[in-house]
């Protein structure tokens, strides 16, 4: 077995990400950018090609993004993305060397954590507002 | 870190290659963050100027939205961008993880397909919409 000097991606069956807040949130990104690339994709497929085959299918799409399962679906996509998102930009911030610290990583946590609560509940508050 | 006398080879020379991603890691480390930054402010659009402007909209409302110029413009770049960034962080993920070589060579060439195919689909989709009657 080779001894590796390099940093490697967070292994996922001996470490206990789920006890650490740092590996917990790491791996969370991976996850949610997944979700976006598998699942998040297909919803924009599905809604510019209802749009495009005519206003009967757009309209099943608007009813279907409207009905009570559909807006919980929207919902935890709306947490994902944003995750991905502030997250996101915590990545880019440790790309350009700063915060890379386990202060600076516990810090950078809690204002991203906070972004996702406020962004997503701005989201709904408008959407909503709009909606309703 | 050791360094044997008894080859010509350089330690980066040594060194290049071995990571999971084999070839091409800074290009695309690279272009992955390129797509991050873009969708920053593309992804907000998405989510407060796309969606959410659009809530309950019918079809007539919804293509004469599509229809402005900036606005299809931002969205194509959206689907673009996204899905591309969106292909480069999945291939990452399966070079990290997927040790059997041939399972992941394909899921990476079915990314890859994955990505053009519902990329392209999309921009069809908008551009119709955009410039259809």
């Amino acid at each position: 077995m080779p001894s590796h000097d390099r940093p490697l991606s967070p292994h996922l069956q001996v470490y206990q990400l789920y006890r650490k807040i740092a590996p917990l949130l790491s791996i969370t990104h991976r996850v949610t950018g997944m979700l976006l690339f598998v699942l998040g994709t297909l919803f924009v497929i599905y809604w510019l090609g209802a749009a495009a085959y005519g206003p009967e299918s757009f309209a099943t799409a608007q009813a279907v993004f409207g009905s009570p399962l559909g807006m919980l679906v929207l919902f935890g996509w709306t947490v994902v993305l944003m995750y991905h998102l502030a997250n996101g930009i915590r990545h880019l911030v440790w790309d350009t060397g700063r915060e890379v610290s386990n202060e600076g990583v516990r810090r950078t946590a809690y204002a991203m954590l906070a972004s996702v609560v406020g962004l997503t509940v701005l989201a709904w508050a408008i959407g909503l507002a709009v909606a309703l | 870190m050791s360094s044997s006398p008894r080859t010509l080879r350089s330690a980066l020379g040594r060194a290049r290659g071995l990571g999971s991603a084999k070839t091409d890691a800074p290009g695309h480390w690279f272009a992955e963050r390129i797509g991050a930054v873009a969708l920053v402010p593309l992804g907000l659009w998405f989510v407060f100027g796309a969606v959410i402007a659009n809530i309950g909209a019918d079809h007539a409302a919804f293509q004469a939205w599509l229809a402005q110029p900036l606005n299809t413009t931002l969205m194509v770049l959206f689907i673009v961008t996204a899905f591309h960034h969106g292909a480069l962080g999945a291939i990452v993920v399966q070079e990290d993880y997927i040790h059997t070589p041939w399972v992941k060579h394909l899921t990476v060439l079915l990314t890859k397909l994955f990505a053009l195919a519902g990329g392209l689909f999309s921009v069809v989709c908008v551009l119709t919409l955009a410039f259809g009657g």
